[in-house]
């Protein structure tokens, strides 16, 4: 595809056209303030500088494409990066290496409130990304609005705190029950819908949810939300300095010097707790008939049926566990903050957790928890860069699926192997989705 | 001849307007190879669908072992004993070959998971080879094996096959014919066999059915049609065989 360079000229030339009609009104021309009002000044020198970096830009641009066109082809040929058996030996490993280091991270010398807070925010993204992947990932089964049972979660235990006065523990199994309510509820008119109809659906039902909570101002409080959420204890042990009446708090019971921190922690590892027992559970689940359906499911709805298996049972039953892990995130969520109200539950959340799933890699678990590290983490880490950071952030989600199209764990576990049984030789990981 | 194991009379079936059945009797006795041959858009895989359960039938009745069927959907006549071997194999091919499998064993009996897939590495020993590779990456005929061993893995008492010669080789198509021949004979098993490729089709069958523009247009054993002049001049002459 080697392109002569009258044709490259000609194409900068079109793009530096286009751009010298943007940057006429854009550029060009800007309003300063003067001592009688508002002038509009012409800047026509920027916009020169505007054409003609656009114009060396374009030239360098299609060198650049056609490099990086050309060395494709040839890692292509080359093939796999590693073989599907030592991958999941490599998986084991990392699995291990992540459960190692999350459950050492309080107790590591750099870790501080920042760090352990940062934490809780990946761990509540890779709890809401593995219920998701459920729905998405296994079943096949696009949801735009999983927002809805983190906030179906998250109220739950609110309200349930402050009309009844429950704790975290109680309201926990409440939140998860009640947010799968909901997804049977959503799973049942959506069950002959597939594709752009099954999109716009869910994505509707992500801001109904948001758009009632807003609104019941006499149940949820409308946008003020609800506070005063109690804080969740261990065993009845409260982390306050000074436990309310007829509570005991943990420094007092265990002796050890109260530190505001200690509440962090133990935070921490419930989330870590609940992010382990959800991730265990999925691996079960794809063990069992209603996982292994599942995944039939995403692969052929037709072949599914004429072997037997009842597609409402299964599309229910993945959105009814993609909800329960959601409302279990939610409720840990008002647990965390104290406080809920529906601005934490917009569209983007929704879009945030289904990048996260879709950058994983579509029911990679791993890859799960690597895009939820990276998702978080990266806009932390670019803060420097200020009003530029979600523009940096927008240009590694496109280098990331250019290059790994299916996700970065695109290759899938199989769940029945023979025991002791070895791989044949050829199969092997491809970078490429299906 | 025994009571027929598969019934169907005046079947119609619509899609919206358009009529692919326009009333049709056919029967499966069992242990019977039946086939079903017919043009393009003739009704075949209608016919075939429509006895599974989707879509329904507009008027007609379709009977199982006795049992009205007409009414249930395809995961439930799948549970009588009905398995189906989808057009264009529809295999799942992120999955590997073991686990497409596992998933034909749905509906059985656990305990005879193992003797079944033995039995089915048997009759096409290269799956066996290719256990645990992902389906997607099989050859066209080596899907096609795997489909109806993943029929076969329910224990089926009527297999319904939906041209599985589409788009193989003739080596290949060979292969799968002598297998369901083998099937047959060696398991008494009971075949409604719908097919573009009349002459292996024909080859095999006990009985046979032509079928035009959603109807019977003919009907008789299988060696009777494939000599007969008309079908020879319709189905044959010039085709591949």
């Amino acid at each position: 595809m080697a392109r002569t360079l009258p044709d490259r000229l000609k194409d900068a030339a079109l793009a530096a056209f286009v751009a010298l009609l943007l940057a006429v009104p854009f550029i060009g021309l800007t309003t300063i303030n003067t001592d009688v009002g508002l002038r509009v000044a012409t800047r026509w020198d920027w916009v020169l500088w505007a054409v003609a970096i656009v114009f060396a830009g374009r030239i360098l641009f299609g060198f650049a494409a056609d490099a990086v066109s050309t060395r494709r082809r040839r890692t292509e040929a080359r093939g796999p990066l590693v073989s599907e058996a030592a991958g999941r030996t490599l998986g084991k490993a990392f699995a291990a290496a992540a459960i190692a280091f999350a459950v050492t991270l309080p107790f590591l010398p750099f870790s501080d409130r920042y760090v352990l807070d940062l934490g809780m925010t990946v761990l509540i993204y890779i709890l809401l990304a593995t219920g998701l992947n459920v729905t998405v990932g296994l079943a096949g089964l696009l949801d735009l609005g999983f927002v809805a049972f983190y906030a179906i979660g998250a109220y739950t235990f609110a309200l349930l705190a402050k009309f009844f006065g429950f704790g975290f523990w109680i309201a926990l199994p409440m939140a998860g029950l009640v947010a799968a309510l909901f997804g049977v509820l959503l799973s049942l008119p959506i069950l002959r819908l597939r594709g752009d109809y099954l999109a716009i659906v869910t994505l509707g039902f992500g801001e109904i949810t948001r758009i009632v909570i807003l609104n019941w101002q006499s149940l949820t409080g409308g946008p003020n939300g609800v506070g005063g959420i109690p804080r969740p204890t261990l065993f009845g042990l409260s982390f306050d300095r000074r436990p309310q009446e007829g509570q005991q708090s943990f420094h007092e019971v265990t002796g050890i010097a109260f530190s505001s921190e200690h509440r962090m922690m133990f935070l921490y590892f419930i989330v870590l707790l609940l992010v382990l027992v959800c991730a265990w559970a999925v691996w079960k689940l794809r063990r069992l008939p209603i996982g292994r359906a599942w995944e039939a499911l995403r692969e052929d709805e037709i072949a599914c049926r004429s072997l037997g298996i009842n597609p409402v049972l299964v599309k229910v039953s993945a959105y009814a566990t993609g909800g329960l892990m959601g409302g279990l995130a939610g409720c840990f969520f008002a647990a965390r903050q104290g406080f809920v109200s529906p601005e934490s539950f917009t569209f983007i959340e929704s879009a945030i957790i289904l990048a996260i799933v879709v950058l994983g890699g579509m029911g990679s678990q791993i890859g799960v928890v690597v895009a939820a590290a990276f998702i978080v983490l990266l806009p932390e880490f670019a803060r420097e860069f200020a009003d530029y950071r979600m523009l940096l952030f927008g240009a590694a989600m496109i280098l990331v699926m250019v290059w790994r199209p299916g996700g970065l764990i695109s290759s899938r576990e199989p769940t029945l192997t023979l025991a002791g049984g070895k791989q044949p030789a050829e199969s092997v990981v491809r970078g490429v989705g299906s | 001849m025994t009571a027929p194991m598969l019934e169907l009379k005046g079947v119609r079936t619509n899609y919206g307007p358009i009529e692919a059945l326009r009333g049709v009797d056919v029967t499966v006795a069992p242990g019977e190879i039946v086939t079903l041959i017919g043009a393009n858009g003739a009704g075949k895989s209608t016919l075939l669908m429509t006895i599974c359960g989707n879509p329904r039938p507009a008027s007609g009745s379709i009977t199982f072992e006795g049992r009205d069927i007409v009414s249930l959907p395809p995961h439930e006549t799948a549970k009588l004993g009905i398995a189906q071997v989808p057009e264009g194999r529809r295999i799942f091919p992120r999955m590997t070959v073991f686990e497409n499998l596992q998933l034909g064993a749905t509906l059985s009996d656990p305990a005879h998971f193992e003797t079944d897939v033995a039995y089915c590495f048997d009759l096409f020993p290269i799956l066996k080879q290719r256990r645990d590779q992902r389906a997607g990456t099989l050859s066209g005929g080596e899907q096609q094996m795997l489909a109806i061993s993943r029929a076969l893995m329910s224990r089926p008492r009527l297999l319904l096959l939906d041209e599985p010669s589409l788009g193989l080789a003739p080596l290949i198509i060979r292969r799968i014919f002598d297998v369901i021949a083998e099937l047959n004979r060696s398991r008494g098993m009971t075949i409604l066999l719908v097919e573009q490729n009349a002459y292996h089709a024909l080859k095999l069958a006990h009985r046979a059915y032509v079928l035009a523009q959603g109807q019977v247009v003919m009907q008789g054993g299988g060696r009777e049609l494939l000599a007969n002049p008309e079908v020879r001049a319709a189905y044959l002459e010039g085709g591949s065989h």
